[in-house]
């Protein structure tokens, strides 16, 4: 019964996203997107559009596939040996996944936040050079004034502007993520992938973030994972929920909060709160 | 009263701090009795000549330690030469690269090969390498050989401390969090910068340990090298010339040093003398390892 019902909904928010592809633009085309892993068919045929600088917030139950598909949009899946990912995905006019330009260079239009702080074992000031130097900027100055501009711009440098020298990883968990986020920002990408960015952090931290998140969406389409939904209120522009490797909804976080068409989504929300 | 688990546990705690106590009091103890019982040939030679001289001749009684220091250290410094490249680029490759099939397959045969007795090694060495050496190599540097040689020995000791420096090294790579390469490629590294920059740096303290401790086996490993070096007392800068490490003095001469006065008391310096290299090596290597922490 639930099954038939989620069938004979969807046809609803995919006429929805329709409507806006008219208005907003897509940053990212997903077609016919499958992932499978030996014996689990992970992502079952993803199509999803997402609008440019806007925030697509992805929900879904754990294990659902969301950070499978997270990975699949900077072909980070290709770490994964044992997956099998196919289908299109067009970003800027090009299909990523059988692309011929450097996957390298695709990945630095994207930055990725992780669920958990990752600083690169060097210092402070190396891990936000980091992305810029892989760039190919040399000129000291200019590297030294994009770190100062990032890490302000996480709220970072008043912080540790007198220890960029010092291992990143001597920062706190909160402190750590921003720097993340900062190294992220300085290779100037388009799209900001975030997989639950502030679900290790403290409340103080991931209040800065999300607030961080509000002041630069409109320059950047984010696509954020998150389990928490009242943040997914607070930031989304556009809501996808996926259950067991499909989409099931998607469409205006007003429509999708107020009301939701499936049982399953119901079920989540009731579930969250 | 005391509960019979406050009990348990005072006894429990007594007895891991004895176990500790005598981890602890071991080195210092063979230490201590090793110089007690190379004293009489202290007594009659300074140190600086024991090291540094290469007469060797103990009818007369003189024992110069420099040939053998030498040869050990020349031995030692072959081993890890090649066998140090060749287990950092092994652990790499089979930690972020090779398929899952490859490791399930490798992962039993290294074990194997760091379980296997030295004295397998040494027929190995004395069937394969030492013709290799004596017939292959030599010609190809334009000098001749027996075969039984320090080349050999380096060879050998290679071949043994490979399986066991590489069984350290993977453990210690598979400790790097695949996160950690997922951000470094997504800030648009490729696969062999990621590795450079966050496998290899961020193991640095790891691979320098594991390096240290597989120096420090190559230096005391006595049966595999003993089958090849030639065991003949000199000094020389030439590898394919035999030699005469430390460990092969001690076990070839054990049971004829009582009939020569003083050469008991000289082969319980040699283990002395190795005693305290190894614990330079492993001195040396903590304060790296000290060093690039801190970085
Ligand atoms: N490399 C892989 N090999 C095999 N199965 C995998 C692999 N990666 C993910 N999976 C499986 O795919 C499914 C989706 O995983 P994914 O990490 O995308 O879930 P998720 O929605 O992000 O969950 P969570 O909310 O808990 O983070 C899971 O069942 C997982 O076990
Ligand atoms: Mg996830």
């Amino acid at each position: 019964m639930e099954l038939v019902q989620a069938k004979v909904m969807t046809p609803s928010p995919l006429k929805a996203t329709r409507h806006e592809k008219a208005s907003v633009p897509s940053a990212i085309s997903i077609k016919n997107l499958d992932v499978h892993a030996p014996g689990h068919h992970i992502l079952k045929n993803i199509n999803l559009e997402i609008p440019k600088n806007k925030v697509t917030v992805l929900l879904g139950p754990s294990g659902c596939g969301k950070t499978t598909l997270l990975k699949s949009l900077n072909r980070l899946t290709d770490l994964y040996k044992e997956l099998n990912v196919t289908g299109t995905i067009n970003i800027d006019g090009d299909d990523i996944l059988n692309t011929r330009q450097n996957v390298a260079d695709l990945r630095q239009k994207m930055g990725l936040l992780s669920q958990r702080p990752y600083p690169l074992p060097m210092s402070i000031y190396k891990n936000v050079a980091y992305g810029l130097r892989l760039k190919g900027i040399k000129d000291k100055k200019l590297i030294a004034h994009n770190i100062e501009k990032n890490l302000r711009e996480v709220g970072l440098w008043d912080e540790v502007k007198d220890r960029l020298n010092t291992p990143a990883n001597n920062l706190s968990i909160g402190q750590q993520q921003r720097l993340c986020l900062a190294r992220g920002l300085a290779v100037k990408p388009l799209i900001i992938l975030a997989d639950e960015p502030t679900s290790a952090l403290d409340p103080m931290s991931s209040s800065t973030i999300e607030k961080l998140f509000r002041e630069i969406k409109s320059h950047y389409t984010i696509v954020l994972v998150t389990h928490i939904l009242r943040q997914a209120k607070r930031l989304a522009d556009n809501v996808v929920f996926m259950y067991y490797g499909e989409i099931i909804e998607q469409g205006a976080p007003d429509d999708i909060f107020k009301n939701p068409k499936t049982e399953k989504l119901r079920q989540y929300m009731l579930e969250g709160n | 009263m005391l509960s019979k688990r406050k009990i348990s546990d005072r006894i429990s705690n007594g007895w891991m701090i004895a176990a500790l106590v005598c981890i602890l009091l071991l080195p210092v103890i063979i230490g201590v009795a090793l110089y007690f019982k190379s004293a009489p040939l202290l007594s009659e030679h300074t140190l600086g000549e024991l090291i540094t001289s290469s007469n060797w001749h103990p009818n007369k009684g003189n024992f110069g330690f420099w040939p053998f220091i030498t040869s050990s250290m020349y031995v030692t410094l072959l081993s890890f030469v090649f066998a140090a490249p060749v287990c950092l680029l092994a652990g790499i490759y089979l930690t972020q690269f090779a398929s899952k099939k490859l490791i399930d397959i490798m992962h039993p045969v290294i074990d194997i090969l760091a379980g296997l007795p030295s004295v397998i090694y040494g027929v190995w060495g004395v069937l394969i390498v030492v013709p290799f050496t004596a017939n292959v190599l030599a010609p190809l540097f334009n000098t001749e050989s027996s075969g039984y040689s320090i080349l050999s020995g380096g060879i050998v000791l290679a071949i043994m401390c490979i399986p066991y420096m590489l069984n350290m090294l993977i453990e210690i790579f598979n400790t790097v969090p695949r996160g950690l390469q997922e951000a470094s490629l997504s800030l648009g590294a490729s696969y062999w910068e990621s590795v450079k920059h966050v496998v290899i740096r961020g193991s640095y303290p790891g691979i320098i340990s594991s390096f240290g401790l597989g120096l420090a086996k190559a230096f005391g490993e006595t049966l595999a090298v003993m089958m090849v070096v030639g065991n003949m007392v000199q000094a020389t800068a030439n590898p394919f010339k035999a030699g005469y490490p430390l460990p092969a003095l001690i076990a070839n001469n054990y049971g004829e040093m009582l009939s020569i006065p003083m050469y008991d008391s000289a082969l319980m310096f040699a283990a002395l003398l190795l005693l305290v290299i190894i614990l330079l090596i492993n001195l040396v290597f903590r304060y790296f390892i000290h060093k690039t922490q801190q970085r």
